[in-house]
């Protein structure tokens, strides 16, 4: 199994999380490890067993139409950082639109380990 | 000249009464975050659960739009990252979804029998995001968003069409038909103001790389994009440059589509089935029932109703608004006339209504009511014009019709011996007009009708005037 170091740039940057060199190297190792840890299952015969989602013999769990009401408001504000007329209030990214994968940068960076 | 490819991604708002995986109530309109609870706010440890009227109403769409509806399905996670979301992942659907390749009928205006279909690719079921308002709509918050998790968990279906589409009056055409579709079944109030039904769509040049423009939330919109999409990609190769596969933005002031997020950053959602919920198995008892309990449906109903007679149009009307077809039945089965009925209400009933700014609920007419209107015209109780005087009253009235007719003084004067008098009156007091008539100036009997009409307050029945005006005419020779 191979993990390229862009492979690991890739998923970081989809984590937002950033990376510099040594920990991209370390990071690598590491999933590359992983990997070959799981890539034994595939040596398994598993061709007499179906496709399975669920390890539970149940399916159609389902919940009637019945509305309740679930937090209060206060409740469900407590946590927020900020908050405004009864809204979570956030930092925005852009102006615009808020980009799915924004490069992360300088006070943004956030460290891989500790 | 090129021809545009299009197809529609089209997201759906169910109106359930509670969210897709929790009990938290559905109400468009209620302040900020007061409609929230652990699952829909991704508080950890919450697990969600799959409401049974949200799957059964995707079946019922499914089944409306000829689709399969897979034995088999579960939901997906798709991972991103977005303050809309926060979980981190939208509960979807990937390879399994619920229903796939159906199809949906488009009438025609001339011949409402004639139809093109549009293949149906999938319908799956998802969870819809939170709200966001952006800075830039508040002066003072710049830089920031805020969020309401009252929408977070709303139950949503995401109808994918095929690439059937050639005009951006065809787009058009088929979300109305979807949105009749829709209602019919009343399963989403298919409001694209209130975003129950917001749109994306596909288009390109003869098959060619296409360009995906996102979130258009009027029909408009969605006309205007098509057209100067095509437009602009047209350009393009006019110019010899390719078109980019890419996503574009709708900027509704300046009627123009921008180029959005670059799709080279190609979206990696890592899909996987979502562990938190168990899989869907649907056998066929279960579509069955679901089959049987349709209502009539937009395609059915616009046939049925231009086999009574109607014309296309008018059929058309009135399966694209299920209440007033309703309504229709409804007089119908206490024996109002088709063609008479369906002119009325789409006619007279629509335009009082439209002006008054009311809809048809608001009002005291019931399909009962509106036959017994038509009956009293029928019967030459009351004269059309009488009719529409009376229709006004009934439209803000709940007294009996016939009580009415008496009291607005409305009821025709059918009494020929009664309309003679008013007739010789009328020619005895224009001796010179009667005399020109005489000499051949046939154009006079309306004057001498008008005359009549006069005193009569409008209510002579007109085919006796006529006929005793000419008599009478003729008679004075």
């Amino acid at each position: 199994m191979i993990v390229t170091l862009e492979d690991v740039r890739h998923i970081a940057r989809l984590a937002r999380l950033a990376f510099d060199e040594e920990e991209l190297l370390a990071m690598r190792g590491e999933m590359e490890a992983l990997l070959s840890h799981f890539s034994r299952i595939d040596t398994l015969d598993t061709s007499l067993v179906p496709p399975t989602t669920s390890v539970l013999p149940l399916a159609n769990v389902l919940r009637e139409d019945t509305p309740h009401l679930g937090l209060s408001h206060e409740d469900a504000l407590q946590n927020a950082p900020e908050q405004e007329g009864g809204f979570f209030r956030i930092r925005t990214f852009l102006e615009d639109a808020f980009p799915r994968v924004p490069a992360l940068q300088g006070s943004e960076r956030i460290p891989a380990k500790t | 000249m090129p021809k545009p490819t299009i197809g529609l991604e089209v997201h759906v708002q169910l109106r359930t009464d509670s969210k897709m995986f929790c009990a938290c109530p559905m109400e468009f309109g209620a302040e900020p975050n007061t409609r929230v609870c652990p699952v829909c706010l991704a508080l950890p440890g919450s697990l969600p659960v799959l409401n049974r009227v949200a799957l059964e109403s995707t079946i019922a769409l499914g089944l409306a739009l000829h689709c399969h509806i897979t034995p088999f399905s579960q939901f997906h996670r798709k991972n991103y990252f977005y303050p809309d979301l926060p979980k981190g992942y939208q509960i979807s659907q990937y390879d399994l979804p619920l229903a796939s390749d159906g199809y949906l009928t488009l009438p025609k205006e001339s011949i409402a029998a004639s139809f093109k279909k549009v293949g149906i690719i999938r319908v799956h079921m998802e969870e819809d995001t939170a709200k966001s308002i952006h800075g830039a709509s508040l002066a003072h918050n710049v830089g920031y968003a805020l969020l309401d998790f009252n929408r977070s968990g709303v139950p949503l279906l995401e109808v994918v069409s095929a690439p059937d589409l050639e005009s951006p009056e065809e787009a058009s055409a088929y979300l109305v038909e979807l949105r009749a579709i829709l209602r019919t079944l009343g399963i989403s109030s298919g409001n694209m103001e209130e975003g129950a039904l917001r749109c994306d769509v596909n288009i390109s040049l003869d098959r060619g790389t296409r360009a995906e423009v996102k979130n258009l939330n009027s029909f408009r919109a969605v006309r205007k994009a098509l057209e100067y999409e095509f437009q602009r990609q047209c350009e393009r190769v006019e110019r010899g440059e390719a078109v980019l596969l890419e996503t574009r933005h709708w900027d509704e002031a300046k009627g123009v589509t921008i180029p959005g997020r670059s799709k080279e950053e190609a979206e990696d959602y890592r899909y996987f089935p979502e562990p938190d919920l168990l899989p869907l198995e649907i056998d066929v008892r279960w579509v069955e029932q679901v089959h049987r309990s349709l209502p009539e449906l937009p395609e059915g109903r616009r046939e049925r109703l231009a086999s009574l007679g109607l014309h296309p149009s008018e059929a058309i009307t009135l399966a694209h608004n299920p209440e007033l077809a309703c309504f229709f039945d409804g007089a119908l089965e206490v024996g109002a006339p088709p063609k008479e009925t369906a002119n009325w209400l789409l006619g007279e009933v629509q335009r009082i209504l439209h002006a008054g700014g009311k809809s048809l609920e608001e009002t005291p007419l019931t399909p009962v009511r509106l036959a017994e209107l038509l009956r009293l015209i029928q019967q030459g109780v009351i004269s059309s014009k009488g009719g529409k005087a009376l229709l006004e009253v009934m439209l803000t009235s709940d007294r009996p019709p016939a009580e009415l007719v008496e009291a607005l003084g409305l009821a025709q004067v059918s009494d020929p011996v009664q309309i003679r008098l008013w007739v010789q009156e009328a020619i005895a007091a224009n001796p010179k007009q009667s005399e020109q008539y005489r000499q051949g100036k046939e154009a006079l009997l309306a004057f001498f009708a008008g005359q009549v009409m006069k005193k009569s307050f409008g209510n002579a029945n007109p085919e006796l005037l006529d006929r005793i005006l000419k008599e009478e005419l003729q008679a004075t020779a």
